[in-house]
């Protein structure tokens, strides 16, 4: 009888499910550095790009909501403080040394570099800044609103209202953030010229392996005992104080970890898509990581990336055809997903099994 | 199991009030190292107001000391640390683990913080035996939410265990529980008691006098009489309080 495992019994689909994650990775990884390179276009390697950074997000977003229970919906806040140190890097580093970027001198009110930009003329600040900006928040929020036991739809609504108030706050300062416009125009990406194909190309397998480590990481998060303890906390916080834990400590970690793979994700969606805005931000597009999540699973890593992807891309292709129609169908998706399938769709795969082992269980006692 | 000596209970004066409402009125008692006292008296009483003050739910007035150290007003987990535990009328594990997650996270506070980022390979000892004093072992890797009620009970009294507590506070450990099962959570506590001190709340009689080496009644939040099953039966007043309950009389 095998240790690791948590509730598979040892029978025969148990031992190929042991091949079942390795061959899983495996086989995303043939399809993100072998398939999509060969047999997509430059420009659709460049949207998948961009759905792979959504994935980022929902991997963190499966770590606090599916096990920790936080219903992140304010995730933008996040990614746009990593998205943002990047860009306001890559603007810096477009103008030259001294220079002021060039939306600056568009909008004319200032001739000096505004103190709260200099530091991110550095790189290694500014890529430190990604990580530290969005966990040192989080570690703020989580630690004031946790020790008080906010939670449920309470903690929902505050990390909205959060992201909300900082893509209004980037609009209100349009001389020194770019307003509505956000940041966009990049040149260069650490010294490599973001017009040539190839670096693009560099990009997007940045992305791919940036995306596929955290999944990684996140699952040795899901099984390991701090995974357990997590959702112990999910299910009865009360009971884990009286082992003698501090959940607010426990969900804190998780929210920090979440946050922290949101920043990344806007960090590199900055050379990927050319662009950080409030519109990319708020409210809108913090649910939207959400939906992602939930449709494909939660619970699950690989599902809330895979479905993250699969919304993104409807997103796009969907609402190319039917503009106006695509809000409605996503967020009816996300009604019927929540209410009937609360796993994901990757919860089917599951239902599947237990119902095998089920049956497998009445034969055997028969 | 346990090198370090036992500790004394003492409770000193608490009070607990709710809103005006006085539910636990000047309380003083001292639960000796080793004992098995069960805590009796009519509903309201404030039996388990006590019990919620002493382990940090309730704010109260007073002082309570296990082992010399002051237990009111510091936080419910840090209570826990100092090797107190309790359990709830209704039992509460974590039903989507299994028997072993939930024992393994019980006895996860000692633990250093890294140890929490690897996974668990082997079966912990104090998890082994736990599982073996509470007889759980068949049941080690079935989901906890799965379990018979009396099993959960056990289960929770298990994770107790691993947490190597010295002083158990258990509220109606055996209510809704089958005479067979009573017997053998009787049993448990017996075996657990030898090394701890166990202090339940309970409205069974039967059980009561079946195994408690002593016992206190509480009425209307005070203590009403003390001292072994035989003495507090003999009492008039407890009498009078339990007048036409034919368990006591």
């Amino acid at each position: 009888m095998t240790d690791s495992s948590t509730s598979k019994s040892p029978t025969a689909p148990a031992r190929w499910a042991r091949w079942r994650t390795p061959l899983g990775y495996a086989l995303g990884a043939l399809v993100l550095f072998g398939l999509a390179p060969l047999v997509l276009s430059d420009f659709r390697l460049g949207q998948l790009a961009r759905y792979l950074c959504v994935a980022i997000v929902a991997v963190g977003i499966s770590l606090a909501w599916g096990r920790g229970g936080m219903l992140v919906l304010g995730q933008g806040l996040f990614f746009g403080l990593g998205g943002y140190a990047m860009a306001m890097h890559m603007k810096l580093a477009d103008a030259g040394a001294g220079q002021l970027p060039d939306f600056m001198l568009l909008y004319g009110s200032t001739d000096e570099l505004p103190w709260w930009w200099q530091p991110f003329s550095s790189p290694v600040v500014a890529l430190a800044a990604v990580l530290v900006l969005p966990m040192g928040l989080a570690a703020l929020i989580g630690w004031s609103v946790f020790r008080r036991r906010v939670r449920g739809a309470y903690f929902a609504i505050l990390s909205q209202a959060l992201a909300a108030a900082f893509a209004i706050l980037l609009i209100g300062q349009q001389a020194t953030t770019g307003g509505t416009n956000g940041l966009t125009n990049f040149q260069g990406f650490f010294g490599f010229s973001l017009h040539d194909p190839v670096n693009r190309r560099t990009v997007y397998f940045l992305i791919a392996a940036t995306l596929l480590l955290l999944m990684l990481a996140t699952r040795q998060l899901f099984h390991s005992r701090y995974g357990e303890l997590l959702v112990a906390v999910r299910d009865s916080e009360e009971r884990v104080r009286f082992l003698g834990y501090d959940p607010a400590l426990v969900k804190l970690v998780a929210y920090v970890l979440s946050a922290g793979m949101a920043g990344v994700a806007g960090a590199l969606f900055v050379p990927a898509v050319g662009i950080i805005s409030p519109a990319l931000i708020g409210i809108v597009p913090s649910i939207q990581f959400v939906i992602g999540a939930a449709i494909g699973g939660r619970a699950s890593v690989a599902g809330a990336a895979l479905g993250a992807v699969a919304v993104a891309w409807a997103q796009t292709t969907l609402s190319e055809e039917f503009p106006s129609a695509w809000t409605y169908f996503q967020g009816g998706l996300f009604v019927v997903v929540v209410a009937f399938l609360p796993g994901g769709l990757a919860s089917l795969w599951h239902l599947a099994a237990a119902r095998r082992r089920q049956r497998t269980e009445v034969v055997t006692a028969a | 199991m346990t090198e370090q000596p036992l500790n004394d209970l003492v409770i000193d004066d608490v009070r607990v009030t709710f809103d005006g409402f006085v539910a636990v009125d000047g309380v003083s008692l001292r639960v000796g190292p080793g004992d098995l006292r069960f805590l009796i008296g009519p509903n309201g009483a404030g039996k388990t107001t006590l019990v919620d003050a002493i382990t940090g739910l309730t704010p109260a007035t007073g002082s309570v000391r296990f082992g010399g150290r002051e237990l009111l007003g510091r936080p419910v987990h840090r209570i826990v640390r100092l090797g107190i535990g309790r359990t709830f009328q209704t039992a509460t594990v974590f039903e989507n683990l299994t028997v072993l997650q939930n024992l393994d996270i019980a006895a996860g506070t000692t633990r250093r913080p890294h140890t929490l980022l690897r996974r668990r390979r082997t079966v912990p000892d104090e998890v082994q035996r736990a599982l073996e004093t509470t007889g759980l072992t068949g049941q080690r890797d079935r989901a906890a939410g799965t379990l018979a009620h009396g099993q959960k009970q056990w289960l929770e009294i298990g994770m107790l265990l691993v947490q190597n507590v010295q002083l158990l506070l258990l509220d109606e450990p055996v209510a809704g529980m089958s005479h067979e099962e009573r017997e053998q959570t009787g049993q448990l506590l017996q075996r657990v008691g030898e090394d701890r001190t166990v202090v339940v709340i309970e409205h069974d009689m039967d059980f009561m006098r079946a195994f408690a080496a002593s016992v206190t009644v509480l009425h209307a939040g005070r203590v009403l009489s003390e001292g072994t099953v035989a003495e507090v039966r003999a009492d008039p007043r407890v009498q009078e309080v339990y007048l036409g309950e034919t368990a006591v009389a």
